[in-house]
C-alpha cells in the first residue's frame, strides 16, 4: 500500500511572486493547494504605537510608508482623518488639488499592479510599458513636492504649497495621452487566449462572501458590490465631479483585472474635471497646525494647542469620555480608515489604521484552497497587498 | 565533402583510417565551436530583441552595443563559487548538467548545415533526433532530484512531464515529412524538397511545421511553456540550487536545443541550405550564394520568433499545458498523418 | 437611519447591556457590557432595518488609568444597502481580559481579532486561530499596552530571534573581505 504525504512548500519571505515580504506556507496534494497559511509581520514598524508619541503633524511622515506605492492617498487619507476630528476645512483650491493627487495615485498604483501582475503572469512586457508610464506620474510628483515615493505632499489642513502653472500643463497633457497607454496594456493581454485562461474562473468568491471578509476597494467590486467610499461617504472635491465606479459580475480575477483597467480612465476623467474646474485661494487653511517653514515666522504659534509642544507648556488632557472618530477614504487598494481617539492634547490617544491590504491577505487562504499552485500567485496578484500597509 | 574515398591514395586501410579520423574530428571541431559561438551570440540576440520589443535598450556597455556581453557572462560565470547542497546526491548532482547538455549537442552530428557537409550521414537521422532530445530528459529530472530541494524536485517533475508528453505530438508531425520524402535521413528530406516547385514542405504540409513549432517549444521550456522555470513560481525550478559554470551548462543546454529545433524545422519544413526552384528560375544570381547562408538566415529568423514569443506572451498553467499537449496536439497531428497518407496516395 | 436612531433603538432593546452613548462628528459611540456582545452583534447584523452586514475595523484600546475596565474592544460596523454606520465599544477588564469572538458571525473579523491579542492579550474565545500575528511567534509582551515601552535597551530580556541574528553576523564576519 502506498502511502500519499503531503508536500509542504514555503513561498518564502524573499520571493520574486510575493511583492513584498509575504510567507506563504502551502501544502500541496500533487499540484493542488491543500491547505494555505500566510504569515506576515515582516514589515512591522509599530506605526501605531508611534503615532502615539508624536503629535498630529509629526506623525504625517510615518503614512507615507503605509503603502509606500500610493503615498499621496495615505496622507490624504490621514489628513482627512485629522481635519474631521479637529474640525478643520481645507480651503476649496486644496480639496481639488488633493483629488488630483489621490487619482494621479491611483493611476500609478494600478500601475504597478498590472505590471507585476502580468509579469507574475509571464506577460513581461507589459511590467515595462508600465513603469514607463509611472516615471511620468512620478515626475509630475517631483515637480510638485519634490519626492517621487514618499511624498508628504497634503497636509492637515490642505497641502503643502501651491501647483504652479507648469505642473498644470503636464498633468492636462498627461490626461491626453494616458488613454492611447491604456489601450497598448489591453491589446497585449485582454483578448489574449493563455491570459483568459490563467484569469477566468480563479479566485472566484462571492458578494456575500466577500462583504463578510471585509473586502473593500475592486477586489470586492469585482464581485458586483458596488461600494465606493468615493460615493458613499464623499469627501475632498468627490462630491462635486462626476465619475463612475465600474463593477464586475463574474467575481473572478479577470473582472477585478477588467475593473482596475476602467477605474483607470474614470480617474483620467477625474482629473480633467479637477483641472477645469479647479478654484483660485489658499491651498493651506488658516487653521491648520502651525507648522510653516516660511522664513521669518515663528516656527510655533505659542499656545496654540495643536503645535509642538514647547518646553514648560502643559497638556491639558479633556476628562472622558474622549472624541473619537472613524474616518476612511477610498485608496488604489480599498478603504483606508483611521480611527482616532482625541483626548484634547497634542498626541493622539490611539490611531489605529484599518489597512485594506491587511483584510485582503487574509482572505488569501478561502481564494487559493483546492486550486492549483499557479493559481495562488494569480489570487495574490488579484488581491493587491502591499505588505507595508498590511504589517504598517 | 566525401572522404570516404578521397584519401585512397596510401592504399593500406589503416593509413586511410586515421587521416580520415582526423578529418573527422576537425570536421567536428569546427561545428562544435560554430555552434557554441552562436549559442553566446543567440543569449545577445535574445537580450537585445527582447530589450528593444520592451522600449529598452538591452546589453550596451560591454563592447559596442553590448557585443562581448557574451563573454562577460562567461568570464563570470566561471569564476563563480561553485556550490553544491550538501545533502543532495553529489555525483548525480555534477552529472545532471552534463548529461542534459551531452544529449543535446550530440544532436549536432546528423543535421546538414549545406551540401555535402554533414558529420554522420546516418540514415536514421530523424530519429536519432528524438532520441537525443529524449536523453535530455535525463538530465532535468536528476538536477531536480540530486539539488535536495522541493521547488528543484516539483520544477524537475513538471519538465520531465511536458517534456515526454511533447515529444509525441513532436514526433507525429514529422510523420508526414517523412511519408512525402520517403526516408529518415535529413539529406534525403532536403533534396525531396528540391524536386517540387514550391521547394519547402512548409507550403503543403502547413499545419504539421505549426505543430513542430508549438511542440519545439514546449521542448525547450520556452515560453509559453517555461512554467517548469517560472521565474515568479518556481524560482527557476530544476536548475535552482546550481550555480557558477554547472548553471551556465544547463544555459547553454537549453539555448543549444532552441538551435537544434531550429535546425530540424529549417531542414524538414523550409529546405534546409537550399532555395526553391521557383525562386531560383526567377532570380538566378541567387544560385551563387553559399547554401550556409540561407540555411542561417532561416535559423535566425526562428530565433527571433522564440524570442518575439517571450516577449509577448503570458504562460501556461500547468494543466493546461498538459492538457493542449495530449487533447488537442496529438490529434490534430494524427489527423495530419492520416491526410497526409490519403492525399499521396490518391495524388 | 441616522445613527442617533440606531442607538436608540439598541438602547430600548438592550437597556441593561448599554452602558453609554457618545456622539462626536456625526458618528455614535455605543459602550456595551461584554456579556451580552454576541446577541447584540448578531442582532446589528441579522435584523433587516439595520443590517450591518460589513465589519469595517475591530481595534483595542487602553485606558490604563481605568481601575475596572481597561481595555476597550471597539467594532466599527457599517451597512451596505442602508448606507448607515455605527460604532460599538465593548468594555474588558483587565483581570478578565477575553471576550466572545464574532469570527462566526463577520469572517473578515479573524485576522482583527488576531492582531488585537497579539497588541493588547486579549483572549477571543472561539476564535479558529488564536496565535500572533504582526509579532513574532515567540515575542513577549504586548506591545499597544500603554505600559510598554516605545524604545528601551532590554539587555538581558532582549527578543531571542535578535540575539541569534547578532551572533550570526558575528560568526559570519570571519568569512568578510578585508
Amino acid at each position: 500500500m502506498l502511502k500519499k504525504k503531503e508536500l509542504s512548500i514555503n513561498m518564502g519571505p524573499q520571493h520574486p511572486a510575493t511583492h513584498g515580504v509575504l510567507r506563504l506556507v502551502l501544502d500541496l496534494d500533487g499540484e493542488t493547494v491543500v491547505k494555505c497559511t500566510p504569515h506576515v509581520g515582516y514589515l512591522h514598524r509599530g506605526t501605531e504605537k508611534l503615532s502615539e508619541n508624536r503629535t498630529y503633524p509629526m506623525a504625517l511622515p510615518l503614512t507615507d510608508r503605509l503603502d509606500y506605492v500610493s503615498s499621496m492617498c495615505n496622507n490624504i487619507g490621514y489628513c482627512v482623518a485629522v481635519e474631521r476630528l479637529l474640525g478643520i476645512e481645507a480651503p476649496s483650491r486644496a480639496k481639488y488639488i488633493r483629488t488630483i493627487m489621490a487619482e494621479l495615485t491611483r493611476i500609478a498604483n494600478h500601475i504597478v499592479w498590472i505590471a507585476t501582475h502580468a509579469l507574475d503572469i509571464g506577460a513581461m512586457t507589459v511590467f515595462l510599458y508600465g513603469m514607463r508610464d509611472r516615471e511620468w506620474i512620478l515626475d509630475l510628483y517631483e515637480m510638485v513636492c519634490g519626492a517621487r515615493l514618499t511624498v508628504t505632499y497634503p497636509r492637515i489642513g490642505g497641502v503643502r504649497c501651491d501647483v504652479d502653472n507648469e505642473f498644470i500643463d503636464s498633468c492636462y497633457k498627461f490626461a491626453e495621452d494616458f488613454p492611447k497607454r491604456i489601450l497598448e496594456y489591453e491589446t497585449l493581454i485582454d483578448q489574449n487566449r493563455i491570459w483568459l485562461q490563467r484569469t477566468v474562473g480563479i479566485g472566484v468568491i462571492s458578494a456575500e462572501d466577500a462583504i463578510n471578509w471585509g473586502l473593500t476597494g475592486p477586489t470586492l467590486r469585482g464581485s458586483g458590490v458596488a461600494y465606493d467610499v468615493r460615493k458613499a461617504v464623499p469627501y475632498d472635491a468627490y462630491d462635486q465631479i462626476d465619475f463612475d465606479v465600474p463593477v464586475g459580475k463574474n467575481c473572478d480575477v479577470y473582472d477585478r483585472y477588467r475593473c482596475r483597467m476602467d477605474e483607470l480612465r474614470q480617474s483620467v476623467r477625474i482629473i480633467k474635471q479637477c483641472l477645469d474646474k479647479m478654484p483660485d485661494g489658499l491651498v493651506l487653511s488658516t487653521d491648520a497646525p502651525g507648522y510653516d517653514i516660511l522664513p521669518g515666522k515663528p516656527r510655533v504659534m505659542p499656545g496654540h494647542p495643536m503645535g509642538e509642544i514647547m518646553p514648560g507648556e502643559e497638556e491639558d488632557p479633556k476628562k472622558e469620555p474622549f472624541d473619537e472618530l472613524y474616518s476612511a477614504i477610498e485608496v488604489p487598494k480599498g478603504e483606508l480608515g483611521f480611527y482616532f481617539i482625541n483626548d484634547g492634547t497634542a498626541k493622539p490617544y490611539r490611531m489605529h489604521i484599518r489597512a485594506p491590504s491587511f483584510v485582503h491577505a487574509s482572505v488569501l487562504p478561502k481564494l487559493s484552497e483546492g486550486s492549483l499552485v499557479a493559481d495562488v500567485i494569480a489570487n495574490i496578484g488579484t488581491i493587491d497587498i502591499v505588505l507595508g500597509e498590511c504589517d504598517r | 565533402m566525401d572522404f570516404s574515398s578521397a584519401y585512397q591514395i596510401t592504399g593500406s586501410g589503416l593509413a586511410d583510417f586515421v587521416v580520415r579520423m582526423i578529418l573527422l574530428l576537425i570536421k567536428i571541431a569546427v561545428v562544435i565551436v560554430i555552434a557554441m559561438l552562436h549559442v553566446a551570440y543567440s543569449t545577445w540576440f535574445e537580450r537585445k530583441i527582447i530589450g528593444h520589443m520592451q522600449i529598452r535598450l538591452g546589453p550596451m556597455r560591454v563592447g559596442p552595443h553590448g557585443l562581448l556581453q557574451p563573454f562577460a557572462d562567461f568570464i563570470k560565470l566561471f569564476f563563480k563559487e561553485d556550490i553544491i547542497p550538501s545533502a543532495g546526491d553529489r555525483l548525480v548532482f555534477q552529472a545532471a548538467p552534463m548529461i542534459a547538455l551531452f544529449a543535446t549537442v550530440s544532436a549536432l552530428a546528423v543535421i546538414p548545415f549545406f551540401d555535402d557537409f554533414v558529420i554522420a550521414n546516418v540514415n536514421v537521422g530523424l530519429l536519432y533526433l528524438f532520441a537525443m532530445s529524449s536523453l535530455s530528459a535525463y538530465g532535468i529530472i536528476l538536477a531536480g532530484w540530486s539539488s535536495n530541494s522541493k521547488y528543484a524536485f516539483l520544477g524537475g517533475l513538471r519538465s520531465s512531464a511536458q517534456v515526454i508528453s511533447y515529444e509525441i505530438a513532436l514526433a507525429l508531425s514529422l510523420v508526414g515529412i517523412m511519408m512525402l520524402s520517403g526516408s529518415l535521413n535529413l539529406v534525403d528530406i532536403v533534396e525531396a524538397q528540391q524536386k517540387h516547385w514550391y521547394g519547402m514542405f512548409v507550403v503543403i504540409q502547413f499545419p504539421a511545421y505549426i505543430l513542430f513549432l508549438i511542440c519545439a517549444f514546449a521542448e525547450t521550456n520556452r515560453t509559453p511553456f517555461d512554467l517548469p522555470e517560472a521565474e515568479s513560481e518556481l524560482v527557476a525550478g530544476y536548475f535552482v540550487e546550481y550555480s557558477g559554470m554547472r548553471f551556465a551548462l544547463f544555459f547553454l543546454g537549453e539555448y543549444i536545443a532552441m538551435i537544434i529545433m531550429s535546425c530540424i524545422a529549417v531542414t524538414c519544413f523550409l529546405g534546409g541550405w537550399t532555395l526553391p526552384p521557383i525562386v531560383i528560375q526567377a532570380l538566378p544570381f541567387l544560385a551563387f550564394v553559399p547554401g550556409i547562408v540561407w540555411f542561417l538566415l532561416k535559423v535566425y529568423c526562428h530565433l527571433f520568433l522564440y524570442y518575439w514569443v517571450r516577449a509577448t506572451v503570458p504562460r501556461f498553467r500547468y494543466d493546461h499545458l498538459m492538457s493542449l499537449g495530449w487533447k488537442v496536439l496529438i490529434p490534430v497531428s494524427l489527423a495530419n498523418i492520416v491526410i497526409t497518407a490519403i492525399v499521396k496516395y490518391a495524388f | 437611519m441616522t445613527p442617533v436612531e440606531i442607538s436608540e433603538l439598541l438602547k430600548s432593546k438592550f437597556q441593561s447591556a448599554i452602558l453609554a452613548t457618545v456622539e462626536f462628528g456625526g458618528q455614535v459611540s455605543v459602550t456595551i457590557n461584554k456579556a451580552k456582545l454576541l446577541d447584540i452583534m448578531k442582532f446589528l447584523k441579522n435584523s433587516p432595518e439595520l443590517n450591518f452586514d460589513y465589519l469595517v475595523d475591530l481595534c483595542g484600546v487602553d485606558y490604563l488609568g481605568r481601575k475596572n475596565d481597561r481595555f476597550e474592544v471597539v467594532y466599527n460596523l457599517r451597512s451596505m444597502n442602508h448606507n448607515h454606520f455605527i460604532r460599538v465599544k465593548a468594555v474588558v477588564p483587565e483581570n478578565d481580559s477575553t471576550i466572545s469572538s464574532v469570527v462566526d458571525i463577520w469572517a473578515g473579523a479573524n485576522w482583527h481579532e488576531r492582531e488585537c491579542f497579539d497588541m493588547f492579550g486579549i483572549s477571543f474565545m472561539g476564535h479558529p486561530d488564536l496565535r500572533r500575528v504582526l509579532m513574532p511567534e515567540d515575542w513577549e509582551g504586548y506591545p499597544l499596552r500603554k505600559d510598554y515601552p516605545l524604545k528601551s535597551d532590554l539587555g538581558e530580556h532582549e527578543w531571542k530571534g535578535y540575539k541569534e541574528v547578532v551572533e550570526t553576523a558575528e560568526r559570519n564576519k570571519q568569512y568578510e573581505v578585508r
